[in-house]
This record gives structure tokens, sequence and C-alpha cells, in this order.
């Protein structure tokens, strides 16, 4: 059995030779937040982070990924949503239709860890995922607002919330 | 009755009340909602087809469009809500299914999710059915108080019986509720008095997007599921000669290959990857067919001789337009075209299929449930009664996933030769691509006559190209006519009217039909219009000399609704006021999906060509405006998706099959190129416009006069990537 170390745990799988890292995540863990969108690495979508490094999973062998490095998919991300990524895109709603925003939040976080106050080129250079919905106002408006310390009023969205509250 | 009831129960008891509201009748949902893997609610009777309230006062609204990132599923329950007057805390939603909507004899009406009239078509008989349920739900109340119903007010799910202060809740009351006949005289809220409706309320289905629980078609897991993938001859309207099975059949995991209808191979295996790798491995034979040396070179020959044939049908006539161009003292004649797109969802097409000889059952994503279940009952042999389709939630529908389902019939003709067990078929990005439903091709000649003043004599428009309802309604076509052709150049009415009044006016429509097949694309026909519409009417004004705000003004002086919408972008952007140096604007205005909106781009090009959209001031006026913040998100979405296409957007056939089959040749606008957009929600009431689909016509034509006003360039034809904008 060969093993992943995936989300902190280190998980064993059966796979032929050249799977890719996605579709063992997706069919053999059950992680199926992660997406198929093109298979080719342009559209992003099955964006996880391999030690911290966003990395297109659907062109990565599953064998080339030692169990030694760490896998982070959108599941593991934190244990409850509560990734200031996550937070942000929840309180400005930035999903549409919502297939692409794993990826698009995976580099975003990978994004904001590596320069915590990117600018707009950094942006643009680091989140080069496909969004047909057209979400890239509010993923750009939501990366600042976690660059910001995550004053979600501060994007001007004015959004209200089952609770009351207002972002 | 108990969350257990079989299905065959249900459909007989169903059948038995036919033709009524069946009150009290628990429908199966819980059930439904084990079988998608989402955990089965208790079992509450509903107080109405729409609402139902559990003991612990959550309320469960039944949403009958399918969601698919428009917000639909927040926009519709707002609706509800509003009328049931119940708290939105509490507030969750679900989806009742096609077989359902059969049994109780279209108790929610149509399923359909396309031409931006989810709630536009729906908001009537939603809020009715929140207010019915409201009523039952008080007079519960007052019954058990022994008091007259009109002493108990309801609201935030909290009934009071005014003289004595008592209170109950609706949780509390709902059982007893729903075993009321329902009133028949409901009186909806005066919009004035909307608490819910018309607030920027955060959408119901955001927090599972962001963590990976949200279940779409693709990512659905059943127990003993096999998985397939499939290839259907890439050339249209060819056919599977043969294919060697034998040479995969030893390969891991494979389990089965299938003929799937005359045109199609499908690998069965234990994972999609599997299926996937020994379909690429498999020899197959095509035979091409009648396309085989089709090619959209060719075609746009076709069309340019539809732009001078005699076999136009009138979409829309004033006067003798050609007389009175003929007798102008200036005539101004431009040709403009534009090409096959992929709708390119994000989420290929999919679906999961269970078939035995007894009944067939369907989980995919749709944007018509109940086309999904014809489709499905249809592929399966079976009558629709032992049918069943659940609809998942869409990653992406842009109206791929409405019109046609051929997807669905692939599954079940697959799951038909692996009887009970389900199988999960998934299209490949290239299959996607290849098999598509394509924007309509067109082209079309403009004609106009100026008077010495530069006032327009005569106006005429000639369509020359594909039909959508040919290709996928034929039976909606009488005449000769297509009336989806002429989006936004109708005569004056509340659907996709032209604003401009032309003393003399023809528009009309030589129909020609290539091999490739046609579907309802976001936007669809209002978007190639607009652009001929008002890139011409930039033509116009240029060469009447005239401001091409002024020259709009002037002949939409009777079309204040289009007018207001102009005016607000045009104000908005500053529109006669300096730019930054090298920025310039053009303008756009349109209507359809019976919303009026408008458009003020503002361009840079460089001296070696290379364009950047800085800004795009959006007015949208769909009369009312239920959730301003998601009609934003919708606005600045079709900039995205109009952007994509005036840029990029192009599907080319060579030899008969789309040249296109990824997103390296098919490339959608990314993030570094997205302007920044402004929208102003002009709801100026009175009636109920689409919101998801208007403003993508707007995006091109905006975009397109701005770049004539920046170079002096007219392009004609899209995309905007075959053309150099350097400066000469």
């Amino acid at each position: 059995m060969a093993k992943l170390n995936v989300n902190g745990k280190v998980r064993e799988y059966k796979a032929d030779p050249g799977t890719p890292l996605l579709w063992v995540l997706r069919e053999q863990l059950g992680l199926t937040g992660t997406k198929y969108g093109c298979g080719v690495a342009l559209c992003g979508a099955c964006t996880v982070h391999i030690n911290g490094v966003p990395t297109r999973s659907c062109v990565v062998p599953a064998a080339s990924v030692k169990a030694s490095a760490k896998v982070v998919t959108i599941e593991g991300l934190s244990p409850n949503g509560s990734h200031p990524v996550q937070k942000a895109w929840d309180k400005l709603d930035v999903p549409q239709c919502g297939f692409c925003q794993s990826g698009m939040i995976m580099a975003a976080a990978a994004l904001l860890k590596a320069k915590p106050n990117p600018t707009d080129a950094d942006i643009n250079e680091a989140m080069t995922n496909i969004c047909r919905c057209g979400t890239y106002n509010r993923v750009r408006a939501a990366i600042k607002v976690v660059a910001g310390g995550g004053d979600t009023k501060s994007a001007g969205l004015s959004i209200q919330h089952a609770d009351g509250s207002l972002t | 009755m108990s969350a257990t009831i079989s299905r065959r129960q249900f459909l007989a008891g169903s059948a038995a009340a036919a033709g009524s509201l069946v009150i009290g009748f628990h429908i199966p949902f819980a059930r439904d909602a084990a079988a998608q893997g989402m955990p089965a609610a208790p079992a509450t009777p509903e107080v109405n087809a729409w609402v139902v309230v559990r003991p612990d006062d959550t309320v469960v609204i039944r949403i009958a469009r399918s969601e698919m990132g428009q917000g639909t599923l927040t926009g519709l329950a707002q609706m509800v809500a509003e009328e049931l007057e119940c708290n939105w805390a509490k507030v969750t939603t679900e989806y009742p299914t096609p077989g359902q909507n059969l049994a109780r004899n279209r108790v929610w009406g149509n399923f359909s999710t396309g031409g931006s009239r989810g709630i536009r078509e729906s908001q009537e008989y939603v809020r009715k059915g929140g207010a019915t349920a409201r009523m039952m739900l008080v007079q519960a109340a007052a019954d058990e108080w022994k008091v007259p119903v009109a002493e108990c007010t309801a609201a935030n799910s909290v009934i009071t019986h005014t003289p004595t202060s008592r209170t109950t809740t609706y949780g509390k009351v709902a059982a007893a509720a729903s075993k009321l006949t329902p009133p028949t005289a409901v009186t909806l809220k005066d919009p004035k008095d909307w608490k819910l409706v018309g607030k920027r309320m955060a959408r119901l289905d955001t927090v599972d997007k962001t963590t990976g629980k949200q279940i779409y078609g693709m990512d659905l897991k059943l127990p003993g599921m096999l998985n397939a993938a499939i290839k259907r001859c890439p050339v249209f309207g060819g056919t599977l000669k043969s294919v060697d099975e034998a040479a995969v059949m030893k390969r891991p995991g494979v389990k089965k290959v299938v003929r799937v209808g005359n045109d199609a191979v499908a690998v069965v295996a234990d994972t999609w990857w599997r299926a996937k790798t020994a379909l690429d491995a498999l020899p197959i034979v095509w035979d091409n067919g009648p396309n085989a040396n089709a090619s959209s070179a060719a075609f746009a020959e076709v069309l340019k001789a539809g732009l001078d044939a005699t076999d136009a049908v009138v979409g829309n006539k004033v006067g003798d337009a050609a007389a009175a161009i003929a007798a102008s003292a200036k005539k101004v004649e431009a040709v403009y075209s534009y090409p096959h797109q992929n709708h390119a969802t994000m989420e290929t097409m999919n679906a999961t299929a269970r078939w035995t000889p007894e009944r067939c059952e369907v989980w995919t994503p749709t944007q018509n449930g109940e086309a999904a279940h014809a489709a499905a009952a249809e592929a399966a042999g079976l009558p629709p009664a032992q049918c069943e389709v659940y609809k998942l939630l869409l990653g992406g529908g842009f109206g791929r996933r409405g019109a046609v389902h051929d997807w669905v019939r692939q599954a079940v003709a697959i799951a038909k030769e692996m009887p009970g067990t389900p199988v999960k078929l998934i299209w490949s990005r290239e299959e996607d691509m290849l098999h598509g439903s394509y924007h309509p091709v067109t082209q079309c000649k403009l004609t106009a006559g100026l008077d010495a003043q530069g006032n327009v004599t005569g106006f005429q428009m000639r369509i020359s190209g594909q039909s959508i309802l040919a290709g996928v309604a034929p039976q909606a076509i009488k005449d000769g006519k297509d009336p989806v052709v002429f989006q936004g150049l109708n005569p004056p009415g509340p659907e996709a009217s032209l604003g401009y009044a032309f003393p003399a006016l023809l528009v009309d429509h030589a129909m020609r039909n290539p091999s490739t097949p046609p579907g309802f694309w976001r936007g669809v026909n209002l978007n190639q219009n607009s652009i001929y519409l008002e890139c011409f009417i930039d033509e116009l004004a240029h060469a009447a000399g005239q401001d091409p705000l002024a020259f709009r003004r002037k002949l939409l002086a009777n079309s204040p609704k289009h007018l207001a919408v102009l005016n607000a972008a045009a104000e908005k952007a500053g529109w006669g006021t300096p730019t930054a140096p090298g920025v310039f604007r053009g303008l756009c205005v349109t209507m359809g999906f019976g919303s009026y909106v408008a458009a003020c781009a503002e361009v840079s090009v460089s001296n070696d060509g290379v364009l950047k959209v800085h800004r795009i001031v959006a007015a949208t006026d769909p009369g009312y405006a239920v959730n301003p913040q998601q009609i934003e998100a919708q606005v600045e979405g079709s900039f995205v998706y109009g952007l994509s296409a005036a840029l990029y957007g192009e599907c080319t056939v060579k030899d008969g099959r789309m040249e296109q089959d990824n997103f390296h040749t098919y490339v959608p606008l990314r993030m570094n190129e997205m302007p920044a957009v402004e929208t102003v929600i002009v709801a100026s009431g009175g009636f109920w416009g689409g919101v998801g689909e208007p403003t993508i016509a707007v995006a091109a034509p905006a975009v397109l006069n701005a770049i004539f006003a920046a170079t002096g360039k007219r392009i004609r034809d899209l995309p905007l990537k075959n053309h150099s904008l350097k400066k000469a």
C-alpha cells in the first residue's frame, strides 16, 4: 500500500502507476472537495497544498508525492471552516456556483501565507484559477479583507446575515 | 405518516389526490435525502407544498428552480419567507423532485431554470405559497385558543393573540395547520411593506462551498457505484463504426465497454480515472458521416449569402425602411458576425444512474429537473412514474444544463447495461468541449439612412444564421420563425424590446443552420444582437458627427426605462467629463429577459495594441430588486462571462469537429484582466425582470465602442484575440 500524509493523517491507498493525486484524493480517500476541472493544470479547481505550496493536483502523480510530504486539501485547511480565508469567503458571499472555490481558497491561503499584504499585482500573479460564474472581484475583496486583519465591513458590500450581523 | 413510507405508497396516495393540493401528506424527502448521502430530516408534515415547519421552528422552504450560482435559491426563499413571516435565521431549503412534481399534478410549477426566469416567473405563486402557509399557521393557533383569527398576528415565526398577548410558535401549530383546508383568498403584501425582499441578505448556500463539503453531481458516491467515461464521435452527426473491447477488458478495474446509442462508447470501471485511461487506450473507429468536411470557414460563406437572400422572416417592421434609406442624404452599412462558444461550466457534464426493469433513478446537476426526468424516462424505456431524478447542485449551468440532457440519456443507457448497479458518468473536459450545445453562429448586415441633420431615416437589420429552437425545440418554430432570434429587437413590449424609435425599420432573419448543435448560452441571442445594434448605433453617431450618448438619448425619447438605465450608467461613469490620459469610454444599452440594462466601459489600448478594461459602470432595472448584493454579484459575473466571450470566446469547426478542446484553446478571462465593476440598481418597480443574463449583452458592445473611441478601429467580428489593436 502506498502512503500519503493528507490533512495531518497518514492515509494508505492503492492506485495504478501514474494516477494523479487529484483522483487518489477524490476516489481513494473520499476527499471530493478538490475538484476536477480540466485535467491539465489550466483551471486550478484541483489546487491543494503540498508542503505549503499551492499545487494543481490533476497533473501530479500521487506516487511522486512522498509520504513525508504534507498534503492539505480544502477539507484540512481548518477543522471547521475557521481559516481566515474561509471566514472572509463566507462573510462576503464570494462563491456563486462554488465549484472552483476550493481551488480559489487554497490558492488564496497560500498567497496570504507567503505575502500577508499582497498587492493587486501579487494577487493577479497568484490567482490564476478560472471562475466561469465571475467571482473575481469578490475573491480580490476577500483576500484584501484577510490581509487587512479580517474586517469584513471594509469590503463595503453591506451583506446582512441570518444572525443579524452585517458585513 | 412516517418517513419510511414506501415510494409505491407515496405514488398511490398522490395519484388518488391528484388535482388538489395535498395537505398533510408527508412526502418522503427524508428518504431521498438519505439516498443522496445527506442527513435525513425528521418526519414532519408539510404546511403546504412550499413550507414545512419542524417542531423546533426550523422552516424548510421548497425550491423548484435549480441553484447554479445565480442565487435563486436564496432569492426565492426570501420571497416565501417574506409572506410567511418566519424567522429567517431558521430557514433552510430543499428541492422537491421532478417525480414528486409529476405525481402531485405539478404543484411546484415549472422547474426550468433558464432565461433568467427563476424569480420573475414564479414570484407570485411562491409568495402565495408563503402567505397561504402563514394564514394556515395563524388559523391553527386561533383554533387552538378558540379566538377569532383576526385577533392574531404573526411575525418572526411567532403568533400572538393581541388581546391577551398569548403567543405560540409556528413549530407548535404546524401539525394542526397541515390538516386545515388552505384559504383561497390570499392577499400579498404591498412591496412597500417588504422586510426581507429587497434586502442585501447573505446567501443560504455559502458555508459548504468554502469547506469542500458541498456535494456536486461529480462528487456523488452511492454504495456499489461504478464510474464511466465516454467518447462520442467527435464529428457532429457521425456514428460508431467499431470498437475493440478486448483491448481494454483486462485492464485493472475495467468492468464493461458499452456502446451508447449509435454514436458513443463508454468504459465502465471501478474508478473514473481507470475508466478514462482505459477509454483513451480503446481502439475506436468512427464513421464520420455526412458532416466530415464541415468547417466554420465554409459555413461563414453560407451565412454571408444569407445576408442578401430573399427567404427571410420578419421580426420587427415599421414603414418601408428600404425606401426611407434609399431616399436619405447618407447611407451607412456594415456587416458583423458572432462565433460559436461553449458554455464551459467548471463542472463538466455528469450524471449517476441506477436502472432496473422496474425503476430508473438519476442523480444529476440540471437546470430543468422535469426535462431531465423526461429524458431519463425515455432513455430508460419506463413510464415517468417509475423514474425519478434527484437534482444536485450545479457546478455552473449557463444554459448548458437546461434544454438538452444528452448526458442524462447516456448515463441511463450505460446503467441499463448493468441493471441494479449505480453508474456515475463524468465527461472529461475534452468531451465537454467537443460536445457542447454551442452559442449560435450568425452574421448581420445593418443598413441605415441619415438625413442632413444626422437623424436616422430608416434602419435595416438582416440576421443570417443559426436558430437555437431549430436545434433544440423545432416544434416551437411556427411559419419558419424562431422568435428567440430577435431578442432585444422586438416591438415595444415587456420582453426584449428594441428601445430605439426608428421612423422606418426592418429586422428579419434568414435561417441557416450548420451541423453544430446550438443551445441557449447565457444571454442567448441578446448577446450578438446587442453587439450588432449597439456598435452600429455608435457607427451612426460617428457618421452623424454626434455624441454617442446624445445620439442614443434622442432615439430613446419614447423608451423611458431604456433611457433611465443608459443615463444612470453614463452619469455614474462621468460621461462627458475628462478621463485619465489614454482612457476612453464606450456605451451600450439593451433590454432582455424582462430587464433594462446599460453599461459604460472605460478602456485603454497601448501603442502595441494591448487592451486594458479599467472600469465598467453597469446599470440595471429589473423592476423589483429582490437581493441587491446578489444582483451585484450577477452583474459582476456577467462581465466575466461577457468579456471572456468578447476577448477570447470562439469555437471553430474544422473537418466536422470542434477545434477547441480545453482551456488552452478556449480561454476564459482570469483575475488579472477583470475590471472594476460598479453596479447601479435602478429598481423602478411595477414589473419583474431577470438578472442573471441581460448584463452579459452589454459587456462586449460597451468595450468595442470604447476601443473605437481609443483607436478608431471598428471591430465587427469577435473574439478580439483575432484582431490587432496596434496603432497604425
